[in-house]
């Protein structure tokens, strides 16, 4: 305890606001995308056009749906492993409607429901059952991509109705599309929730100290549930955008976005440990990976070795922290 | 340095008279003191440990009995003071060079490997190895065995899973690995906590064996009976000193126990007129299938009431059961004439009833969130308008509260985890006090805070009091609990011992009611 004399006033805050935001992660990572694209920019001369900047964001807009719910999911402590599966399951759904002659409104409408109702079952799976929602998530994972396998094996669907192609191909304004609308409106929506909100608030509590909330009246169970729920439904969403974008279903659809939304959200500042994150830093990651992987795009490197990248990118930023405050402790001990 | 410890052995009083006069202490820890931030855990302490006799340690929750043994077995490492071992001065660095003493401790949670066999963890650390520098595992099955049927528990299969054996059992093990180490000096600290009646029978039968093998034995446990039947020495703490020490034959329980409580003049309670009226909140045959049976109590408007016993006596879980954190199997709460069914912590929170927990840390407080975010968690609904937050309600909530309570803080965004435990503890109080109760709970709401902090909340609680709040103060502190309480319930092993009235009760009253002595 420091002996300061009693203050009989305590501030609200001391920190000034400007100089936080200067060194915080998220002006960091405006750095950080603002060099890629600098870079990006020299590496290619198609890169500043117009319209190879719109195909950029739909590299990033359907993972980033998913990932803004995930940050939130992250941040109460709990993990959803399953998002891709979900995307597939969804989307395997989707196609069989089409089959059966189902119109655009309803499919749009299948994709979300499904996804809704696979976050419920994994929610309930984690909040009832009491199970780690790492494992949970694992094992609904292969659960969920498994009953699209078995319906499709090696087949595919196709025959969407036009319609339905606006969602992954249709632009709203101008080079703007829908995708792209509809990741900032969920982002707008996500952020004011997540930090504007007693919900949101909640969210951070539980992260921190899922005991103490219990004790303090918090019904952790429910947030966690409400949180799983809108991860399955943020993936629904997502399965919606990329069937429509790819015209077609394939059992493999979405392989491996779990891995790139989860990446975002570390990327974005969030805590792998919960407890402390912004909606502004996930927004900001989406886009840097997007940079990145367009640009090796641009600059024809093979998918295998993108897929190498996001693993070393995770990697290290989960790293980067750790070993950055244990080599602050190791000066200072 | 050699020689001053010789004399101090020499010089023992304990030696002048006993069973084993003639013996010189195998064990002795002269002048011991130990700080942390904040805390005086002991201060120079002495204990003598003799070959072939056992040792009580007996103190309060609190009187430093764990801090020594941490001493003694390498894990903490004294301020100052002197710890001999046959009359040589050394020290012990490290655990391991405990263990190269021949020190072990046996603990109420023993600390052995569920998944391993009983030979392995009887040689964990030094089994036999081969000439190629593997484990010799036959010869190390064969040891065990032999160890085993020494210890007359032969019973004991050397190659069954440590997690198939019963606590008794593993106590067995935990024995049978000292002696395997040659163990000279062994701690055991409240072995008995976990056991039942006939467990408890078959771990004297080994405190016997240990003495008549000549290992010196320290046993610490709460209860009387137990000291009386299986120790020849005793040594009593008080806040972290040494006050008495002797030959158990010569000395009588309440002698004992008086040395326990002491007098207390360093710290002062306020002063107040209680101003008791209707009763606020009433159980009555509140039970739970393992921790507390038929609990039955009334506490009144403007009462503060003492919940005093032993740990474990089941204080926290009635105190939990009745904020809805855990179930109960039967019985009723009532609060102001209705009936109340707590299934959540939020449901008592909005019928007016707060739990402070004890566990300051896990329970508590939020870390890695400031301050006024902590005080206005379980508030949120009244500071929030439509769920989205209002910074500035949630700002003059907060500095009402921490303020009343003089919280030392530079600003409310302050991370709480920055803040000493006293003032955690403050920001605790003031985040339940937020709520606006009828009926606030505290468990051990000044442990491990200092002298300051300590006064602050009970000159808070004398004030929530006159402004007709009704209090629960669950206190393991005997003068907390006689200066603040107005009545007093004691618990003993998960009923209700008795209820007093505080006027002119005394702690040795208290004392022998917890641990179940009669006067």
């Amino acid at each position: 305890m420091t002996d300061t004399p009693a203050p009989r006033h305590i501030p609200d805050r001391l920190d000034k606001p400007l100089s936080s935001a200067i060194f915080s992660w998220e002006a960091l990572l405006v750095v950080i995308a603002s060099a890629i694209f600098i870079v990006n920019s020299f590496a290619s001369p198609y890169f500043l056009d117009p319209w190879s900047l719109s195909d950029l964001t739909f590299n990033f807009t359907e993972k980033g749906l998913i990932a803004l719910a995930m940050a939130l999911l992250i941040i109460s402590g709990e993990i959803d492993l399953s998002v891709a599966a979900i995307v597939a399951l969804a989307s395997t759904m989707m196609g069989m409607a089409v089959q059966a002659g189902a119109g655009t409104p309803l499919l749009a409408l299948i994709g979300i429901v499904v996804g809704l109702g696979c976050g419920a079952f994994n929610g309930l799976l984690v909040t009832r059952l009491g199970l780690p929602s790492i494992v949970v998530t694992i094992g609904t994972m292969s659960l969920f991509r498994g009953i699209a396998f078995i319906i499709l094996g090696d087949q595919a669907y196709k025959g969407y109705p036009e319609s339905f192609a606006f969602f992954g191909q249709g632009y709203v304004w101008w080079v703007f599309s829908f995708e792209l609308a509809l990741f900032l409106g969920a982002a707008l929506i996500y952020w004011f929730v997540l930090h504007r909100t007693s919900f949101g608030r909640r969210v951070f509590a539980i992260g921190n100290n899922p005991v103490a909330c219990q004790f303090s009246g918090v019904r952790v169970d429910r947030i966690k549930f409400i949180l799983f729920c809108l991860t399955g439904l943020m993936s629904g969403i997502a399965s919606v955008l990329i069937t429509s974008r790819l015209g077609s279903t394939r059992p493999s659809i979405a392989q491996g976005y779990e891995l790139e939304a989860i990446t975002m959200v570390v990327l974005g500042g969030v805590s792998i440990l919960g407890g402390a994150g912004s909606i502004l830093g996930v927004v900001l990651a989406a886009f840097i990976m997007g940079l990145v992987t367009f640009g090796l795009g641009l600059l024809n490197v093979p998918g295998i070795v993108m897929s190498i990248f996001i693993g070393l990118l995770l990697i290290i930023v989960i790293a980067l922290p750790i070993v950055w405050r244990r080599l602050r402790e190791g000066r200072f001990a | 340095m050699d020689t001053t410890a010789q004399r101090k052995v020499e010089t023992q009083p304990s030696l002048r008279s006993g069973p084993a006069a003639s013996a010189s202490p195998r064990l002795t820890l002269s002048g011991i003191s130990k700080s942390f931030p904040g805390v005086r855990a002991l201060h120079n302490v002495s204990l003598s440990l003799y070959p072939g006799q056992v040792t009580a340690l007996i103190g309060e929750n609190g009187a430093g009995k764990s801090t020594l043994v941490k001493i003694m077995t390498g894990i903490y490492q004294p301020d100052s003071g002197e710890i001999g071992i046959d009359g040589e001065v050394t020290t012990l660095p490290s655990a391991h060079a405990a263990f190269g003493h021949g020190i072990t401790a046996i603990h109420q949670e023993t600390v052995l490997f569920d998944d391993l066999s009983v030979a392995e963890n009887i040689f964990l650390g030094h089994a036999p190895r081969t000439r190629f520098g593997t484990i010799d595992w036959r010869t190390m099955r064969k040891n065990a065995r032999e160890v085993l049927e020494t210890m007359r528990a032969g019973h004991i299969d050397a190659d069954a899973r440590l997690k198939d054996l019963g606590i008794a059992n593993k106590h067995l093990v935990a024995v049978a690995r000292a002696m395997s180490i040659d163990a000279r000096i062994v701690i055991m600290d409240e072995p008995t906590a976990a056991l039942s009646m006939k467990e408890i029978e078959e771990l004297f039968l080994l405190i016997e064996f240990l003495k008549n093998e000549g290992k010196a034995v320290l046993f610490i446990s709460h209860k009387f009976d137990e000291i009386y039947r299986i120790a020849d020495r005793y040594t009593v703490f008080r806040d972290g000193e040494m006050v008495g020490e002797g030959l158990l034959k010569d000395t009588g329980q309440n002698a004992i126990v008086r040395m326990m409580v002491g007098r207390n003049v360093d710290h002062i309670f306020p002063q107040r007129e209680p101003k008791i009226g209707a009763p606020v909140l009433s159980v009555s045959g509140l039970s739970h299938p393992t921790e507390f049976d038929d609990i039955g109590f009334e506490l009144r408007k403007g009462e503060i009431l003492g919940f005093y016993g032993l740990v474990g006596a089941g204080r926290s879980e009635v105190m939990q059961a009745i904020a809805g954190i855990t179930r109960t199997s039967r019985g009723t709460i009532s609060l102001d004439g209705r009936m109340i069914a707590p299934r959540s912590a939020a449901d008592s929170i909005e019928a007016g009833i707060v739990y402070v927990p004890e566990e300051r840390g896990k329970q508590g407080v939020v870390i890695g969130l400031p301050i006024f975010q902590n005080v206005s968690l379980p508030s949120l609904a009244r500071t929030s308008k439509s769920g989205v937050l209002r910074l500035v309600e949630e700002f003059s909530l907060a500095r009402s509260y921490t303020e009343r309570l003089d919280l030392r803080a530079s600003s409310l965004s302050q991370d709480v985890g920055t803040l000493s435990g006293g003032n955690q503890q403050k920001v605790v109080i003031a985040k339940w006090l937020a709520t606006t109760p009828k009926v606030i709970i505290l468990d051990e709401p000044t442990k491990g805070i200092d002298i300051g902090s300590k006064a602050a909340v009970h000159g808070f609680m004398a004030e929530l009091v006159a402004q007709g709040l009704s209090v629960i103060m669950v206190s393991s502190e005997l003068p907390e609990i006689l200066g603040m309480s107005d009545r007093v319930v004691v618990m003993r092993e998960g009923r209700i011992a008795a209820t007093y009235d505080n006027k002119g009760l005394d702690a040795e009253t208290l004392v022998r009611t917890a641990a179940g002595i009669v006067a």
